[in-house]
């Protein structure tokens, strides 16, 4: 760069610095004073909410954590009767849907992300992608009523027969259909995260460079070849980033699947068809009963558990997006 | 195995590339005009001339890599060893098979190992399995002058390797698939001086083998390494020569001025 | 010119590098590929045709409800005609309103603090807790509402809903508010000082007004969102079928409304949930059109 350019820019950088901090600075005029503490006092407000939330569960959840401590986790139900409590099936089927979901709507979104991303002629290309994304400003409320009045019914009437005729000899597909249960509610669930995926997942496609598709292609790959060596490798991070969201989204995921769960303990059986509950559907369900006390407690225990898991799965997928920065940097030493 | 023809087989009398009346478009954007040239079996060809004289569209025709950008539009014939890789009928993934490029910036593949990356061309089109497989590596690694430095960390990623090296190492990924033709775009510009010597030196080794079509920005490096340069400018084919020929007696007005750095 | 003439025999299969190979492993090559192509086309169409299918059928199923009673009637016992969804409409258009009284200031000042005032590890902290707040389940700021209100309370309420619901906003407004604010160039602060304008008019006269339409339309979307929300009002409004008249009491919203008509014995009322559905798909993807619209149009994809 030319030196007369430099020393330019390099003063007209100190002149900027100069007035940022003469804007710092001037905050001791009595209405800047007032307009910050304005400011100050409503983040506040905010940090004392989140650490608020944080604090209620904890301490209304006392009782039931001293009472119980592991054993909560594998209680097997709320019971008032013997003041008992348990998410032991809570958990599981939190675990199991969410597993569901995240099984089927990962290669489903990485498809669609790829299909977008490379092969759509382009005409297609931004109205199928609006479609895709729309999805997931859908409230849950719709998806459960859908899911619980049409394809809960479906479900025991058609598809879970269906599977069960082709594919029960494998113990997930035996069993009484109910149609509500553990396979409508991870089907559903699977709707619900497959925007998040997909729309990270070409998020991620879109930002790998030109210079390793055309590496591939210069090999004589096919289009396909150039997605499977050059883009999805160079995306891996990013997407699995995005996967572990669309999961977190599915971990904590309340009203589509309470509706759909069936919201009844079953003996334990591997079968899909089985009906279950969540942590999510236990809040709900759970909540107009609970009298102060240990029923009170456990809800509160439970909700502590949901956010405790959302909140670790969250950071995860955060930490993985960040760090895309890096995936194939420090090509050119 | 393939049914390629091996190297000594080759007839050497038949030009490695004969391009006649190539045209190329970027949209409406026409960038090639009436390209006319034989490329010389088994030697280095630069191209040469100003930025956005579309040497390096002439060049990414050459392998069918210039219609991978939208809008992107040739006609004419390019036809290498008598066929003409743009007739219908023939699979561009096939022509980049037997057309090997190196780009630019050096792009090795950073989330496989080096001899993954010397490996994929070949593990793609079937050529060579397991020991096989290691021979080959070993062999392009050693014609791309990188073995040495690279033989006992085969399974380390490139983004180890300094920015020479991984220039060796993407040519060595194209030396794979023993290609007909090696076209390489600007090789050296990503790189230092010292690295740049080492590249042009490998690349007068590899002409022995290979025929080299080469752009370059730097008349020096033309005059170093290349056997013929082709002078282009806004589109069109100037003038093409013996390499001494043309730096000494250009035929052409522009092509002096272009050479004595009148422009450009 | 050529180095020699020589009569090329007709380029047979083998002599001609370029055909297309016979050998399985290019067969393989060409089918996988193709198979790619249908198999992630398929997906993207099953994904695309969801929505559209969801759609038409919640309109099909819902849309003969719509009518002037819909929105004037309260709901009726089943089994009598007329009545209407204008509690639910009520309540939503108040819980948005209290929403956004505690969603839209808190949100606004942390984007404005983290955009023009906050340096260093405090602003990191704050930004990493804000950004926290979008992972969290929404059921769980309902739980939140419902410990520290209703339950001392003994009663449901509408403050306790807009409570939760203006804290699940603030973050996204936030967000919001913070981008829109950064996009806002140096020059136009400098500027506003150069003329003596202290900070805050600075931030309030000028840069926020110039952000305007970006913070509005985060603000929209928050709301849109909200909007639909079920479970934190579950443990909040907890719903009811008479016009709400005190913010201490239950309130009806649309989202609790059809949870609980999906749950009910009676077909009509079941049928009449899709009508609301149909009504809340109606507002969010109208604000989401609305939002792209004013925003540009689609994000442009590199090829």
């Amino acid at each position: 760069m030319q030196p007369r350019l430099a020393a330019r820019i390099s003063s007209t950088q100190a002149r900027s610095r100069a007035w940022g901090h003469q804007l710092r600075v001037r905050a001791r005029r009595p209405g800047d004073f007032a307009f910050r503490v304005l400011i100050y006092a409503f983040v506040v407000v905010v940090l004392a909410v989140v650490a608020g939330i944080a604090w209620v569960l904890l301490s209304n959840s006392w009782p039931t954590i001293q009472a119980f401590g592991l054993r909560f986790l594998t209680n097997s139900a709320f019971d008032p009767i013997h003041n008992t409590y348990g998410v032991g099936p809570a958990l599981f089927g939190t675990f199991i849907t969410s597993a569901i979901a995240f099984v089927l709507a990962l290669p489903l979104g990485i498809g669609t992300a790829a299909f977008l991303t490379e092969f759509c002629p382009s005409a297609f290309r931004a109205p199928l992608a609006f479609l895709v994304d729309s999805l997931a400003v859908i409230p849950s409320i719709v998806i459960g009523l859908w899911g619980f009045l049409v394809f809960a019914p479906w479900l025991q009437q058609r598809g879970e027969p269906w599977l069960q005729q082709h594919l029960g000899f494998l113990p997930f597909f035996q069993g009484t259909p109910h149609g509500v249960g553990i396979l409508a509610a991870g089907l559903i669930l699977t709707a619900m995260i497959l925007p998040i995926i997909t729309a990270i997942a070409r998020e991620v496609m879109a930002t790998v460079p030109v210079s390793q598709r055309e590496a591939l292609l210069a090999l004589g790959a096919t289009r396909w070849e150039v997605i499977r060596y050059a883009v999805l490798p160079y995306s891996r991070v990013g997407i699995m980033g995005g996967a572990i969201l669309g999961l977190g989204r599915a971990l904590g995921e309340t009203i589509a699947v309470t509706l759909v769960i069936g919201n009844q303990a079953a003996s334990p059986s591997l079968s899909l068809f089985q009906t279950g509950y969540t942590l999510a559907s236990v809040i709900i369900n759970q909540f107009g009963e609970a009298t102060p006390g240990l029923f009170l407690s456990a809800v509160l225990e439970t909700g502590l558990l949901l956010l405790l898991i959302t909140l670790i799965t969250n950071v995860l997928a955060r930490l993985l997006i960040a760090r895309l920065g890096r995936v194939g940097g420090g090509l050119i030493v | 195995m393939q049914q390629q023809v091996s190297l000594v087989e080759r007839p050497l009398t038949e030009a490695a590339v004969a391009i006649r009346d190539l045209n190329a478009w970027y949209d409406q954007a026409q960038s090639l005009f009436d390209i006319h040239l034989d490329i010389v079996p088994l030697s280095v060809t630069a191209a040469i001339g100003p930025s956005g004289s579309g040497k390096s569209t002439f060049v990414r025709c050459l392998n069918r890599m210039h219609e991978e950008v939208i809008g992107a539009r040739v006609t004419g014939s390019v036809e290498v060893e008598g066929v003409n890789i743009y007739s219908t009928g023939i699979n561009p993934m096939n022509v980049r098979r037997h057309i090997g490029m190196v780009f630019q910036q050096p792009n090795p593949l950073p989330t496989r190992s080096i001899y993954e990356n010397v490996a994929i061309g070949a593990r793609i089109n079937g050529l060579a399995k397991g020991q096989e497989l290691d021979e080959l590596v070993r062999r392009c690694l050693g014609q791309a002058a990188l073995w040495d430095e690279v033989k006992d960390r085969l399974r380390a990623p490139p983004t180890q390797l300094s920015g020479g090296q991984q220039q060796r190492l993407c040519i060595a990924r194209a030396l794979a698939l023993d290609p007909r033709i090696v076209l390489m775009d600007e090789p050296c510009s990503a790189l230092d001086p010292i690295a740049t010597l080492q590249i042009e030196d490998l690349i007068k080794q590899l002409a022995q083998r290979y025929t080299i079509v080469i752009v370059t920005h730097n008349l020096q490096q033309a005059a170093r390494i290349a056997d013929r340069t082709a002078f282009f400018l806004s589109g069109r084919l100037i003038e093409e020569n013996a390499t001494a020929e043309l730096f000494s007696r250009p035929k052409k007005r522009q092509t002096e001025d272009f050479i004595t750095g009148r422009f450009g | 010119m050529r180095l020699a003439e020589q009569a090329t025999p007709p380029a047979s299969p083998r002599s001609n590098p370029f055909q297309e190979e016979r050998n399985g492993l290019a067969r393989r090559r060409r089918v996988t590929n193709q198979l790619a192509v249908v198999l992630t086309g398929a997906f993207t169409v099953l994904a695309s045709l969801f929505l559209l299918y969801l759609i038409v059928y919640v309109a099909g199923k819902g849309l003969q409800f719509i009518n002037l009673d819909f929105f004037t009637q309260r709901p009726k016992p089943p089994g009598e005609t007329g009545g209407g969804w204008a509690t639910a409409l009520q309540g939503t258009a108040v819980l948005i309103g209290l929403a956004a009284l505690i969603g839209v200031p808190l949100g606004m000042a942390v984007g404005i603090y983290l955009s023009e005032i906050g340096r260093g590890r405090f602003a990191s902290l704050v930004r990493f807790l804000v950004d926290t707040l979008t992972g969290i389940p929404t059921v769980i700021f309902g739980l939140f509402a419902w410990v520290l209100i209703v339950v001392p309370s003994h009663s449901f309420s509408a403050l306790s809903a807009g409570v939760a619901l203006g804290i699940i906003m603030v973050p996204t407004v936030a967000r919001a508010t913070e981008e829109m604010l950064r996009l806002v160039p140096k020059e136009l602060r400098e500027a506003s000082a150069a003329l003596g304008a202290t900070e805050s008019r600075t931030v309030l006269r000028v840069v926020i007004p110039a952000a305007r339409s970006g913070i509005v339309t985060g603000i929209m979307l928050a709301l849109a969102r909200v909007a639909g929300e079920t479970a934190p009002l579950l443990l909040t409004a907890f719903g009811t079928s008479f016009f709400n008249t005190s913010l201490l009491r239950p309130i009806d919203a649309i989202p609790l409304r059809i949870f609980v008509f999906t749950l009910s014995p009676y077909a009509i009322e079941q049928q009449q949930a899709f009508a609301g559905a149909l009504v809340l798909i109606a507002f969010v993807l109208l604000t989401s059109l609305a939002i792209r619209w004013a925003t540009g149009g689609f994000r442009v994809r590199r090829r």
